[in-house]
């Protein structure tokens, strides 16, 4: 079995709170997952769900309260790992009293890149983020939009086999997030590993092999987008065109109009019936389309139950 | 090594510009010249006064930057959330501790050569010609440094487990006792008690002792310092900055950043 890329074990993190920390909130419960070389993961959960956490773990940003993980076979603590990965935090700030050249070149010195090399990929990243520009003036004029692009050159400066970046598309108008996704598909392609954590499904499921759900610092699942939804469609959306009249009137009582058309939703088991009746009602079948539940409906539905269940505690502590 | 080169380059390049830093050595040199209009009133004694002003003017702007910003050096970062992307580079923390203070004395290495170049020009400017003697005040202002550095060490390691005002109390704290360390030491049984006199001793031997470095007499006299003093004060600065980084990198290492 091929060693993972990123390999987690039950990565717990507890936050001291209270004036005089003697109370703890737990911030990251068990986590424990892998993500494969090559693939893209997507790591989803709303605000505070424990993302950042995870990551900033990860990082060696913070440390855990139990628990351990592996980078490309190496534990979390070991610094020279950090030649391997590249990192963009979520909305990231930089000396602002330097260029975005100025902060790429003096990144790359960690590197142990030479002075040409350094000039020619400082080049490279910025023409790759749209900044070429911009690179001398200072970061301190910089936008959000452009920071988070500067965030992005500095975390593939490198050339890293594993890429983790924290809310890529956070700060970005449409075009800045379509080019977030284009940079992030080239990745891909190119074969990196890229794990980065977004509240936004759409994001996820355009570009990712593999997501992961947390809420409330507890992992809900992990799959491929459509496999953590269910593949199996519950219902079928039947849409048809019927004339107004009496030999169609049972069937038009049953869907709704939408347009000139009549669409009706039917259990699976039913659907070869269903569309006999269409056939018998002298209607014409323009379409059949499984109904399955979205990522987002997914989602909110962790959510909802994640917060029923933190209101049951409370209300039983009472 | 390449890469608290590089963190130090860096911050030395912030405090390059940052004008604050020019406003203060500005104001040391403004000093110094005052200095030259005072040692004219005060007949006999104007060289003396000189050296007393400037190398007074010297510590006292080499401190405010050393201890304002020292204390910056880390919790700047944190609160500002760079250091998560450097700390995501190939960088351990020692290192990352190491470099900031680097930058920061050789900050404090061009600032005071600066107004040490401006106190040697208003000497030459009062006396006309500099004697083997005059030597003693680039010697008062290498200790100076050597005082400052031990301050930026103290600065960095209060803040990396402190708010930015209490480091800045702490480290002044420290200063301040620091300059009596002789009174610690020979104080009378007889008025304090055999405990709090055997406590004063003790500690005193834990406080940097920034007496060692007060050669301003000597310097505004023109006598020869003896050289084993130079070897002997550089030595103490390296060790406690040594220690005091060293007890920095364990607190800043085991650091859960927000």
């Amino acid at each position: 079995m091929p060693e993972p890329a990123i390999e987690i074990e039950s990565l717990t993190k507890d936050y001291p709170t209270g004036f005089l920390h003697l109370k703890t909130k737990r911030s990251l419960e068990n986590l424990s997952m892998r993500i494969e070389e090559g693939e893209s993961f997507g790591f989803l959960g709303p605000n505070g769900a424990g993302k950042s956490t995870t990551i900033k773990l990860l990082m060696g940003i913070i440390f855990p309260t139990s628990g351990s993980a592996r980078i490309l076979g190496r534990p979390i603590t070991d610094v020279e790992m950090h030649k391997d990965i590249g990192y963009l935090p979520e909305q990231p700030y930089f000396y602002d009293y330097l260029t975005a050249a100025e902060l790429l070149d003096y990144f790359a010195r960690f590197y142990g890149m030479k002075s040409a090399e350094r000039k020619e990929r400082v080049g490279k990243m910025l023409k790759k983020v749209g900044l070429e520009t911009a690179e001398k003036i200072q970061l301190r004029k910089y936008s959000k939009g452009m920071l988070q692009r500067v965030g992005l050159a500095q975390a593939i400066l490198h050339d890293p086999k594993v890429v983790i970046l924290d809310e890529p598309m956070s700060g970005l108008d449409p075009i800045g997030r379509h080019e977030v996704r284009d940079i992030i598909s080239e990745l891909k392609r190119g074969g990196k590993t890229v794990f980065f954590s977004t509240h936004i499904l759409t994001d996820a499921e355009m570009l990712c092999d593999k997501v992961g759900v947390i809420v409330g610092g507890k992992l809900q699942g992990v799959g491929r987008p459509d496999e953590i939804v269910g593949v199996k469609a519950q219902e079928i959306e039947i849409v048809f065109d019927a004339d107004d009249d009496v030999r169609s009137a049972t069937l038009r009582a049953k869907a709704s109009k939408s347009g000139s058309r009549y669409a009706m939703r039917v259990p699976e088991e039913n659907v070869f019936a269903a569309i006999e009746e269409v056939r018998a009602a002298g209607a014409k079948l323009a379409a059949v389309t499984p109904i399955k539940p979205t990522l987002e409906e997914y989602f909110l539905h962790l959510v909802e139950k994640d917060r029923a269940q933190a209101a049951a505690i409370e209300v039983s502590g009472k | 090594m390449t890469r608290i080169a590089a963190v130090s380059w860096n911050t030395f390049r912030e405090a390059v510009r940052d004008r604050v830093l020019y406003n203060l050595v500005f104001f040391a040199l403004l000093l110094i010249a005052t200095a030259i209009l005072v040692g004219q009133i005060s007949i006999g004694i104007e060289t003396i006064v000189l050296v007393s002003l400037g190398l007074s003017a010297i510590s006292v702007i080499g401190l405010l930057i050393a201890v304002f910003t020292g204390v910056g050096l880390v919790s700047k970062e944190i609160e500002k959330r760079t250091l998560y992307a450097l700390l995501s580079k190939p960088l351990r923390r020692w290192e990352f501790l190491v470099g900031k203070f680097g930058g920061l004395v050789l900050t404090l290495t061009v600032n005071t050569g600066a107004m040490a170049v401006g106190l040697m020009l208003a000497l030459l400017y009062v006396k006309h010609s500099l004697g083997s003697g005059d030597a003693t005040a680039f010697v008062a202002v290498y200790f100076i440094l050597l005082k400052l550095a031990i301050v930026v060490a103290l600065a960095l390691l209060f803040s990396c487990f402190t708010s930015q005002l209490l480091a800045i109390l702490f480290t002044s704290g420290l200063y301040i006792a620091g300059l009596f360390i002789s009174e610690m030491r020979n104080l009378d049984a007889s008025r304090v008690g055999p405990a709090a006199r055997h406590f004063f001793t003790g500690i005193s031997y834990l406080l940097p002792n920034f007496q060692n470095f007060d050669v301003m007499a000597a310097a505004a006299h023109a006598r020869p310092l003896p050289g084993i003093l130079i070897v002997h004060n550089t030595l103490y600065a390296m060790l406690y900055c040594a220690v005091v980084l060293g007890a920095a990198s364990v607190v800043f290492g085991r650091k859960n950043l927000k």
